[in-house]
């Protein structure tokens, strides 16, 4: 019984030290990533949606403290994910309540890191939960996936370089859910024989969609009217 | 001398519709060759492959002593024709219509020239103006025109009084003979009606379900000397009688229902009524019927037994 | 024969019917500019209401490019019927108005003759399609201005840069050109047919609305029949919008998806013209000339 008991008690304790909490962690990074107060990047976006064929596009992407954020393509149209690329590492960090628990560690890009679930305190958010693959030695965040009310789940992947002091990355891929796309082709006027239908493996696949932003160059913390971020 | 046209058993079949049936016929140069026949008698699919509109099931058309079949184009420019009502267009003038029909024809006349052609058919007044507003003398006259633009040697004139009033075929009956006296061109003229092509022809074919009648010198065909007379009195059996005991007994053809018919020289008809006076043969009528007509009728319909021929 | 040319083509457009199509194109497209500048905000969130699910679109959808794409989906299907009012009235209006029989009687070639007067008829589709693409393109491009071009196709949606764009409409035109010249063509057969051109008038348009018909219809019957039929192929400049991809989905600017599919498509057409050419050549050295 006293043995039972005792193992009992080291399970708990086990499971305690694990559910540790990650606060300390996240604000460090977002201590980081606080030293940007706006910023203006350059940069190329590509989309890669299997219903989309779309040539790479500059872009100029505008951010300003606390959660203002503009992706603009210099004239022209851009197709981006509803709701999604909105989301920046500055804005999920921009929330000050929140419980920060850990999940273990895992492998992003062959670098190891922490796993943090950042769940907002405020039940109105619109961000339910984001997950957080820290790189604790650099207190950079490599990936972030996040789920939302209304738009589904994101996934952000984030590649660092020169920036790497501001926690401003050099490349940011973001995927999302897609819907099947369709018209009747009495509307489009195609006369071509069906395609081949395709597997359920390859519809899943086509559910699937990326934009990935290339960032040159960063003008950081020089000031930035909020008219910029009007549609 | 070799005739402008020879025409060589032609034949032309509409399915089962026989509308040529072996014709053949020449004409001469500088003549007015007048192409007779009712209505549906095969006038105007004739001139048709004449002027290379239809093409003939079988036989030969040669025109200046060429094959039409073989050298069209050489032929066509040596042809100015008219067929039926001249249609033009509507929506362009006079003298765009002779213009636009003379570089067809091969040649790029000058405005004086243009003008002067219009003039000679008495449109040049009208010249600027669109077809749309012409009667059917001026379309026909301006037919003519550039029927002529080009100077042919050989004109083809389908019905060219279709349509006219007394004046404009007189106009076209002038213009054809002076045609031949004075241009000595050669001239086919086709009609229905017998008193248009006996003031203008110097030969003659008549024509009838496709078949040639009779062809030949028109003044063989209408010799006045051959001028039949109809008499019409109260009584026509005696009268018959009394002629018969009198120096017009040679004339005398037969009696029939409607009066007694003589056949005489045109210039004794008033010594004939002379006569009948002092014969005391009391007269309702008395009718030159024109031999041409008369013969006309006569071939073109059923039943035909050439009375008339010596 | 360029003497007869010119006055084929000078008859033409001494005619006033001519203008007729001139003038519809003219009205139709002035309809839909003044339509889609009032309203054309919600056609554009009309047409994009299934990608707009799942994808947000920024920037001018609506420039000139993409109203030219909507004229030229909408008249290409209608501009048919406009050429035939020309083509099919070539040598049946010639017979109607009496003008065959005196054009016939001059020194000229009948297969001259029917040269010049199919040469005319692609002159004056071709000065049509001119047109249309003056009013269609140019007008549009001052009117709305110009951007990228977002278009949606059965399965996917292409989107095409600003810069990428003028070249494929000049091709679009261009294979235009040729499809409406292959109505024409159809429409100049059947001309000789009839001495008045009501007849082939509807008959060109009959065809069309058949064969169309046939090349629409997904019933596998037919599928042995649809890759020789002109309709099938008469909407191939819509394949200089579709773009090649590289491995990585990334859209290759200058680039044809098909190309082959524009080749074999323009070959079809310029085959059925030389056919009913060579047909309207041989019907007319035969035919008797009764009008």
């Amino acid at each position: 019984m006293k043995k039972i008991s005792l193992l009992c008690l080291s399970c708990m304790l086990v499971v305690a030290i694990q559910a540790q909490d990650m606060t300390p962690l996240v604000q460090k990074v977002r201590a980081k990533i606080e030293q940007v107060k706006d910023y203006v990047a350059v940069g190329t976006m590509k989309t890669d949606v299997s219903f989309i064929k779309a040539p790479i596009g500059k872009v100029k992407v505008y951010f300003k403290k606390p959660d203002l954020f503009s992706i603009k393509k210099e004239g022209g149209i851009s197709l981006l994910p509803k709701g999604g690329v909105s989301i920046n590492m500055s804005s999920l960090m921009a929330t000050t309540s929140f419980v920060a628990l850990s999940a273990g560690e895992a492998v992003v890009d062959g670098i190891k890191t922490r796993v943090v679930k950042l769940l907002p305190m405020n039940e109105n958010s619109e961000v339910i939960l984001t997950t957080l693959y820290i790189q604790e030695a650099t207190l950079l965040v490599l990936k972030a996936v996040t789920s939302t009310r209304e738009n589904g789940t994101y996934e952000m992947t984030m590649q660092y370089g020169a920036y790497q002091q501001y926690g401003l990355p050099d490349k940011v891929i973001f995927s999302f859910n897609t819907k099947d796309y369709k018209l009747p082709k009495g509307i489009t006027l195609e006369f071509e024989e069906e395609t081949k239908p395709l597997t359920e493996a390859e519809k899943i696949k086509n559910r699937k969609g990326r934009v990935e932003i290339n960032y040159s160059n960063y003008t950081i913390n020089q000031g930035l009217a909020d008219a910029v971020f009007k549609k | 001398m070799q005739p402008l046209v020879k025409i060589t058993a032609l034949t032309k079949q509409f399915g089962h519709l026989t509308a040529v049936d072996h014709l053949s016929f020449s004409v001469e140069p500088a003549s007015v060759y007048g192409f007779l026949g009712q209505n549906g008698a095969g006038k105007s699919t004739t001139i048709r492959m004449l002027t290379g509109l239809i093409m003939p099931t079988s036989g030969e058309i040669e025109i200046f002593g060429l094959s039409l079949a073989k050298h069209k184009k050489e032929i066509l420019q040596q042809i100015g024709a008219v067929i039926e009502k001249p249609d033009v267009y509507q929506y362009l003038s006079a003298y765009d219509n002779l213009q636009l029909f003379a570089r067809l024809s091969g040649i790029r006349p000058t405005r004086i020239s243009l003008m002067d052609q219009l003039a000679q058919v008495g449109l040049a007044e009208r010249a600027k103006d669109k077809v749309a507003g012409f009667s059917q003398g001026m379309k026909q006259r301006l037919g003519i025109a550039i029927a002529l633009v080009h100077q042919p040697q050989l004109i083809i004139l389908d019905e060219p009084t279709n349509g006219l009033d007394p004046q404009g075929i007189a106009d076209i009956r002038h213009l054809i003979i002076h045609l031949r006296t004075e241009m000595k061109k050669t001239v086919i003229v086709s009609s229905h009606l017998l008193s248009e092509i006996e003031q203008v022809a110097t030969q003659l074919l008549i024509i009838h379900k496709g078949k040639k009648v009779k062809e030949g010198n028109a003044s063989e065909l209408f010799d006045p000397a051959k001028t039949v007379v109809q008499l019409s009195t109260e009584r026509n059996d005696t009268a018959w009688a009394v002629l018969q005991n009198s120096v017009w007994q040679p004339y005398l053809e037969r009696i029939t229902p409607e009066g007694i018919i003589l056949k005489v020289d045109r210039r004794q008809i008033p010594a004939l009524h002379q006569s009948l006076v002092q014969l005391q043969i009391p007269l309702i009528s008395l009718q030159p019927r024109h031999s041409l007509e008369d013969y006309f009728l006569q071939v073109t319909t059923p039943g035909y037994v050439d009375t008339l021929s010596n | 024969m360029w003497t007869l040319f010119q006055i084929e083509v000078y008859k033409i457009f001494r005619r006033p019917r001519t203008y007729i199509a001139f003038a519809a194109i003219t009205g139709l497209i002035g309809i839909i500019q003044f339509g889609l500048k009032l309203d054309g905000e919600q056609y554009v969130e009309f047409m994009m209401r299934d990608i707009t699910s799942s994808i947000t679109i920024e920037g001018n959808i609506l420039n000139g490019y993409q109203v030219c794409y909507i004229v030229l989906q909408v008249l290409l299907v209608h501009v048919p019927l406009l050429i035939a009012l020309v083509a099919a009235d070539m040598i049946s209006g010639e017979a109607n108005m009496g003008t065959l029989r005196l054009l016939l009687t001059k020194p000229i070639s009948r297969d001259a003759f029917l040269v010049a007067k199919f040469m005319a008829t692609m002159v004056y589709t071709l000065l049509l399609l001119i047109w249309l693409a003056i009013l269609a393109l140019f007008l549009n491009m001052l009117i709305f201005g110009t951007d990228d071009l977002f278009l949606l196709k059965s399965s996917y949606v292409v989107l095409l840069r600003e810069n990428d764009i003028f070249w494929r409409y000049c091709g679009a035109f261009a294979f235009a050109a040729l499809a409406m010249s292959t109505v024409a063509a159809l429409g100049f057969l059947l001309s000789l047919f009839a001495n008045n051109s009501i007849g082939p008038i509807v008959a060109t348009m009959s065809i069309i609305v058949f064969l169309t018909i046939l090349s629409t219809l997904n019933i596998p019957l037919f599928s042995y029949v649809k890759p020789y039929l002109f309709t099938t192929h008469m909407i191939g400049w819509k394949e200089f919008f579709d773009i090649k991809v590289n491995a990585s989905n990334e859209a290759l600017s200058g680039t044809i998806q098909h190309p082959m599919r524009i080749i074999q498509s323009a070959l079809v057409l310029l085959a059925h013209i030389v056919l009913f050419l060579v047909v309207s050549i041989w019907v007319f050295r035969k035919k008797d000339i009764l009008s």
